[in-house]
């Protein structure tokens, strides 16, 4: 593919993510941090929130598998993950945090069991999505080209 | 543990308008601690972060049994996450106002949750102000133009 069809299709797919929910207006925040002078930035936060949010996950799984579940360690645990999915903007993520805080208050076993999964089954999706679409961007990269940022707010 | 991005020593007498001004920025979060300091080095400043209030207040020389040394140490902002472990934001931001050297350092309380009579809490508290996560470029420029203020007053006090 060439660099022209590949910025297309960089763009393209950037845009369904917004359009479905996935992504929010803060990871153009974040975009918009990246420059000539920091071109991984996307990447290394995209990076560390991966590694935040599988050890954020395996500690929730644990605390909902014990006999007497501390919901103030869960809620403390979800807390931190919907702080860093919105800081990314990872929208499902963050929306499902929120509904799963709602049943911490609660002290819903079964209600915070089903959130752990939705939240599990939005951030493997989230993830996916962006490491395709890091890949993409250094596919650009390196094939000479630049990331076409401007052609989103179009 | 502070991380510091770039770190020289100003005497307290001596200012130039070629330095960049330097923010402390204290979250617990490591995702908010990266984006923070992009925000703000994008806006030409220098940033230190800390994971938590105990580090911020031994970086500034606060913390408990700590003698304070403060003629080298030059921090034009302060920006602190309200919920963390061990001290809120809130808590850290009553030490640094209680400081006969540091209070004069405008703090900027941020927070992912609002609420009102926290918000009160914290501007009664001394916060320059209180914004809400996640932060955005805007934000950091805002702020940016606060530091440049504040520090454009001390230069006209000593005039």
């Amino acid at each position: 593919m060439e660099v022209g069809q590949m910025q297309r299709a960089w763009v393209e797919y950037t845009r369904s993510l917004f359009r479905e929910g996935f992504l929010d207006a803060q990871f153009q925040q974040l975009q918009l941090l990246q420059d000539e002078s920091n071109p991984d930035f996307v990447a290394e936060v995209v990076s560390l929130f991966f590694e935040d949010s599988e050890r954020l996950l395996a500690d929730l799984t644990f605390v909902l598998e014990q006999q007497n579940i501390d919901f103030k360690k869960v809620d403390a645990h979800v807390h931190q993950f919907k702080g860093s999915s919105s800081s990314i903007g990872a929208q499902r993520v963050k929306n499902d945090c929120i509904a799963f805080r709602n049943f911490c208050e609660e002290q819903n076993i079964e209600g915070c069991l089903r959130c752990l999964q939705q939240v599990k089954q939005d951030y493997y999706l989230v993830k996916s999505k962006l490491e395709a679409l890091i890949r993409l961007e250094q596919q650009i990269v390196a094939a000479g080209g630049s990331i076409p940022m401007e052609e989103l707010s179009s | 543990m502070a991380n510091t991005s770039s770190f020289s020593s100003s005497p307290s007498t001596k200012f130039s308008f070629d330095e960049k001004p330097h923010v402390l920025a204290v979250d617990d979060n490591l995702i908010d601690r990266k984006v923070i300091e992009r925000l703000f080095i994008n806006s030409t400043c220098k940033v230190t972060t800390a994971e938590n209030g105990k580090r911020a207040l031994e970086y500034l020389g606060l913390a408990d049994g700590q003698h304070p040394n403060h003629n080298d140490l030059k921090v034009n902002l302060i920006i602190t996450d309200y919920s963390m472990p061990g001290m809120t934001g809130y808590e850290l931001l009553k030490r640094i106002k209680e400081s006969p050297t540091m209070k004069e350092i405008p703090v900027v309380v941020v927070s992912s949750e609002n609420i009102p009579t926290r918000i009160n809490q914290c501007m009664q508290g001394g916060a320059q102000e209180f914004l809400l996560k996640p932060l955005q470029l805007s934000d950091a420029t805002k702020l940016r133009c606060h530091i440049k203020k504040a520090i454009t007053r001390g230069v006209c006090r000593r005039r």
